[in-house]
């Protein structure tokens, strides 16, 4: 780790004067659970260090009429044991709980989850996020890609969006505010997700100089939701496929689907094809398994990661049956 | 003559019994110390250049800059120009400075310029064709081919096609003729194409001489089912949860200090002596706990030899290099794989008559060797074949039980097949043939037995699906292992003093296998003393020199050498004594804190008072083992062992779920039955881990290992353990065995249990572990595509 210059602001106004026009030269330390490990492992050497956990406005929930509002320094625990979020929200408090060790829960912010790093292991090992060999040739095209991307891939980005709560804040119409000293914006958490096509961008459109503030959840009444994760270990494991589902629902008609896909692209993957396989259908076995074909008809396996496109599948599938008998409990 | 038998089971106060271990309160408390937490005076942080490549020379280094830094008092070249780099992480040079980010940013300043050469990190089968680099044949090669009676036309063949390293003399050929080799196989050595010295190359591949027992050939032809498929097991690292380091400073120009994290306290000097200089008796070794070895700490390693040469450089003050997490997975030894093609064969009732195995592996830079295959079972027709792969995926070592898990997975998966060809229960199928496991197939019966009934395998076992699976199904799987070793070279200390205390010196070191908790029972249990009441020092040269634990060596060896010198130390205390109790010493006994006439209790003395009459100097013993003056041979060798597993899959994800695991197992004399339960518990979770999870994956443009880390280097954590059922075979016949070490063999049979159990569920095997999801998967569809070509294959 190289040494760096530690500011610790107690308002936003103070935190984005404190960081850069360029990524690289400053970072923002909330929970630290990623920043740090990237550090350490020399993969960012920022000269500033901006500490964000002296501002404590940005942490807490509040619910209104309108839904939820998260700070965006609220702990993966507190959110996850919150009771608003546990009964109108299930799907986002079983990802929650799922989305790592109890000891980064303890810690890790909602900002900094979802501005967390790729974990793709050439990222990791400091070859880049859009790592080519000395021919210019892409590493990952050629080299080990089975948890790398079956959609969105086309370009030089092959690593995959590692967020598993980002799913179910999508299915659920979350949006992003954002802080930077040009003011003020607020966006769909989905369109925060963009796919870089050089070395220096970064996988979200967040300026270097912008700062998340919170997270709002319109409410979620009448929607029957599930979150689906699939693993290697039970255990804490990065899964190799995430699905969320928000139905709405009208009788036993599906009215309107968000189904969301994680771990399958360089970003969030709002499966659009599958949410209109759906509506207006009686979510059955059929069904089901007709949304999730849709989901990832378009996928287009790397050399080693043609189950993953199976395992995207059988994600989003057994979501929808989930969601759909009761969802998340 | 002293007795020094292993007391009947009624006279035992302690052995067998289940005793917690000492230093659990130490463990559980965080006050147990491990090298990783000494802190010495002035300590120094040491921190090593690592190459970037797989494969390179070394061309120049500039140290320069690194030296001038602040804060950097030394800096050593490891290995300098001209040298060349055989896997990626290679310690290159090594800085010493006064905390951890100085040296960090002192490595970095240190220009190194490399040339790059080729690189082979894969293991994948070698190629076939005929022009697979070879090295040429030896005298010693041509020699190990007759010793295993490889047929005299193979031989010629090979002699043929390789080529010799240096021309056989006439007097070589004289001698070879004399032990019966016959002219064509001489005419055949004159023959040989002489590779001109020097133009060997380094090959990747080297096939190994063919081995052949009695007439595969025949016998497959007389087979009425032969299966034939493909099984193995990846390079896997040792991932020490402590990993390799170690503290160095020289105490004076001649002398060194050493804090060490090793399995190996005794054999650690000997290993610096030259490299450093310095006469191995003027270099001190100390080590209270250690946070895992697996096989993979038994020296100082290049970066301890480093780290001693930076102290001397710093003028003594002490140096610590303890590896980083990532060289801990890239550079500290691995578990060489092990792949094979094979093909078995049986007569319609089962009965097993031939084995053709080509196999193939890497242990890095060095040749692997075969694992012993077929495993357990002396199948009476064999034809062996090796290839060795030499690449650059990093140095293998030892790892718990060397080659006997790789071999369980390749010789019970494809047994398991042949069953399932045959259309028998595994286990019925296992049982016809034990026999062929020769002297231990009385143990094994008796395990089976009590394995199936702990599985309730009757009920669960299902012969292998017919047609196609889909959601969760289950299955039943197992696998038999031998292993286990004679107790090492151990001396052992053991003093009596007047005021009653008593003190034991041994040099050993316990590894987590509870090796302090046995020594203190042998020895409370000879005395008739409690555990409490003994002090037992350990880990430190200054003691009497005991070995490495490695092999499942060390419990055989500490608790012989400690029941040895404690019965002399006890035998010497009642020659003292006896007069007092008007009796003749060997009427005498010690139980319970007294000293007393075995016919007339009433007649006794406490210990203190007993020791009291030593007057002023204590008594010292030195029990030895082995120690063949002196019989009885107090330890054993060879173990038989049964592991069971019942899985889930997920037939639509690939992902599989061990459910259950039975692990029968047996040990000789069992001197804790705790302890040696505790080592069948971790055999089974570090089982399921290199069942399923754990494989070193390096990338073939960089050649470097990309998940050297704890993310993607998976373990079994909490949720992936499921019910382990563990038992212990005990009783006369074992015990009259002798303590046998268990360290190793309850790691064996995991992986192929796994595996079998997959293969039972799904109805398709998956050739390698571990089986990850994307390889059940593949493995599902070949069958399917196998199912709509034939219905009802």
């Amino acid at each position: 780790m190289k040494s760096f210059e530690y500011a610790s602001p107690t308002s936003t106004e103070q935190a984005v004067s404190l960081l850069a026009r360029e990524w690289g030269q400053a970072e923002i330390l909330a929970g630290g659970t990623d920043l740090l490990a990237l550090m350490k492992d020399d993969i960012v050497a920022p000269r500033r260090l901006v500490n964000i956990k002296g501002i404590t406005h940005l942490e807490g929930v509040s619910a209104d009429a309108r839904g939820l509002r998260i700070g965006a320094l609220t702990r993966l625990s507190d959110l996850a044991g919150h009771a608003e979020i546990q009964r109108g929200y299930p799907a986002l408090a079983e990802a929650l709980i799922e989305s790592a060790s109890p000891q980064i829960r303890n810690m890790a912010t909602l900002g900094g989850n979802l501005c967390q790093r790729p974990r793709c292991w050439y990222f990791r090992n400091g070859f880049g996020l859009l790592p080519e060999d000395e021919t210019g040739k892409e590493l990952i095209a050629q080299g080990e890609n089975r948890y790398h991307a079956i959609l969105g891939n086309d370009g030089p980005a092959k690593f995959v969006s590692p967020s598993t709560i980002v799913p179910a804040l999508i299915a659920y119409g979350a949006t992003l505010k954002l802080e930077s000293p040009k003011g003020r914006r607020e966006l769909p958490l989905e369109e925060f997700y963009r796919i870089p096509t050089t070395e220096a961008e970064r996988e979200h459109n967040l300026q270097p100089y912008e700062l998340v503030t919170e997270v709002s959840l319109p409410p979620a009444k009448y929607a029957s939701a599930a979150h689906y994760e699939i693993r290697h270990r039970q255990a804490f494991d990065w899964p190799l496929a995430v699905a969320a589902v928000v139905l709405r629902m009208n009788g036993r008609h599906v009215q309107s689907a968000r189904i969301v896909m994680g771990q399958v692209a360089p970003v969030p993957w709002l499966a659009q094809e599958a949410a209109q396989a759906l509506t207006g259908k009686i979510v059955s076995a059929e069904t089901a398994k007709l949304a999730a074909a849709a989901a990832v008809r378009n996928a287009k396996p790397l050399s080693q990661n043609a189950f993953k496109v199976r395992l995207a599948r059988v994600a989003v599938e057994r979501a929808i049956l989930k969601a759909a008998s009761g969802g998340t409990a | 003559m002293p007795d020094y038998r292993w007391p009947d089971s009624e006279d035992r106060s302690l052995i067998g019994k289940r005793v917690p271990r000492v230093d659990s309160p130490l463990k559980v408390s965080g006050k147990a110390k491990y090298t990783y937490d000494v802190k010495r005076p002035e300590i120094l942080f040491g921190k090593v250049l690592r190459c970037p490549y797989a494969h390179a020379k070394i061309l120049s280094i500039d140290i320069r800059a690194a030296e001038r830094m602040p804060g950097v008092k030394a800096v050593h070249v490891i290995q300098g120009p001209g040298s060349i780099i055989h896997w990626a992480g290679d310690d290159v040079a090594a800085v010493a400075a006064v905390d951890e980010v100085t040296a960090e940013e002192a490595i970095r300043a240190i220009e190194v310029k490399y040339q790059r050469l080729p690189h082979l990190v894969n293991d994948a089968e070698p190629p076939t064709d005929s022009d697979l680099a070879r090295l040429p044949l030896g005298v010693d090669d041509i020699n190990e081919m007759l010793d295993k009676g490889v047929p005299a036309d193979e031989l010629i063949r090979q002699i043929q096609r390789e080529g010799v390293t240096a021309r056989v003399s006439e007097n070589e050929l004289d001698e070879l003729q004399t032990i019966g080799v016959n002219h064509a196989v001489l005419d055949a050595i004159r023959g040989a194409f002489v590779h001109p010295s020097g133009e060997v190359r380094r090959a990747n591949y080297r096939k190994d001489p063919v081995q052949i027992q009695g007439e595969p050939e025949q016998a497959f032809a007389a087979a009425d089912f032969i299966a034939e498929g493909l099984y193995g097991a990846s390079a896997i690292a040792h991932c020490c949860l402590e990993s390799h380091g170690s503290i160095s400073e020289w105490t004076d120009r001649n002398h060194l200090l050493v804090h060490m994290s090793t399995q190996n306290v005794s054999g650690i000097a000997g290993q610096m002596a030259a490299p450093l200089r310095v006469p191995a008796a003027n270099i001190r070794v100390h080590q209270d706990h250690v946070g895992g070895g697996f096989g993979s700490k038994f020296g100082p390693d290049r970066w301890g030899i480093a780290a001693a040469e930076l102290s001397r450089k710093a003028g003594g003050r002490p140096v610590r290099i303890m590896l980083e997490r990532d060289a801990e997975l890239k550079v500290a030894g691995a578990r060489p794989s092990a792949y094979a093609r094979v093909k078995v064969g049986a007569k319609k009732d089962g009965t097993l008559l031939a084995w053709h195995s080509e196999s193939w592996g890497t242990a890095g830079p060095g040749a692997g060797a075969m694992p012993p295959i077929p495993y357990v079972f002396d199948i009476p027709h064999q034809r062996l074949e090796y290839t060795a792969i030499r690449n650059h995926v990093g140095p293998a070592r030892p790892w718990r039980g060397s080659n006997h898990s790789q071999a369980a997975v390749i010789t019970m998966c494809a047994l398991d097949d042949l069953a399932a060809k045959l259309k028998m229960d595994p286990l019925d199928f296992f049982l016809k043939n034990l026999a062929l496991t020769g002297p231990m197939q009385d143990v094994y019966r008796e395990e089976v037995e009590i394995a199936a009934s702990l599985m309730e395998w009757k009920s669960k076992w299902r012969p292998w699906p017919k047609s196609g699976v889909s959601g969760v199904v289950r299955g039943v799987g197992f696998s038999i292992h031998t292993g286990g070793g004679r107790g090492h070279a151990s001396d052992c200390d053991l003093s009596i003093h007047p005021d009653g205390s008593v003190e034991i010196k041994v040099a050993t070191q316990d590894i987590g296998t509870g090796t302090r908790t046995i020594i203190l029972m042998v020895a409370a249990d000879t005395l008739g003393v409690p555990m409490e009441s003994i002090a037992l020092h350990i880990g430190d040269t200054l003691y009497p020199p005991s070995g490495g634990s490695g092999g499942s060596t060390t419990p055989g060896g500490v608790s012989a050498s400690t029941r040895r010198a404690a019965v002399d130390a006890r035998d010497a205390l009642f020659a003292r004594v006896a007069s007092a109790l008007s009796a003749q010493p060997e009427e005498l006994e010690s139980v319970n804190g007294t000293i007393r006439v075995k016919t007339d209790p009433q007649r006794w003395l406490s210990w203190q008072e007993a020791c009291s009459k030593l007057g002023a100097i204590s008594l010292n013993m030195r029990g030895r083992n082995p120690n063949r003056n002196t019989p009885p041979d107090l330890t054993g060798s060879g173990v038989g062992g049964v592991t069971m597993a019942e899985v889930e899959v997920d037939a639509d994800t690939g992902v599989v779920r061990a459910r259950k695991m039975v692990a029968v197992q047996d040990c000789g004399l069992i001197l804790n039955r705790k302890l040696a339960e505790s080592s069948c518990y971790g055999g089974l979770i570090m089982g399921i881990s290199y069942a399923l999870f754990e494989e070193k994956i390096m990338d073939r443009t960089s050649g470097q290992m990309l998940n050297p880390n704890m993310e993607f280097y998976r373990l079994a954590g909490f949720n992936d353990i499921p019910e382990l059922v563990v038992h212990l075979m005990t009783g006369g016949k074992y015990d009259e065995r002798g303590v046998i070490g268990i360290g190793e063999p309850p790691v064996i049979s995991p992986g192929a249990a796994i595996s079998n159990a997959v293969a039972n569920a799904i109805g398709v095997r998956v050739p390698f572990l571990p089986l990850t999801p994307d390889r059940v998967l593949t493995a599902l569809d070949s069958r399917e595509q196998l199912l709509e070509k034939q219905p009802g294959a």
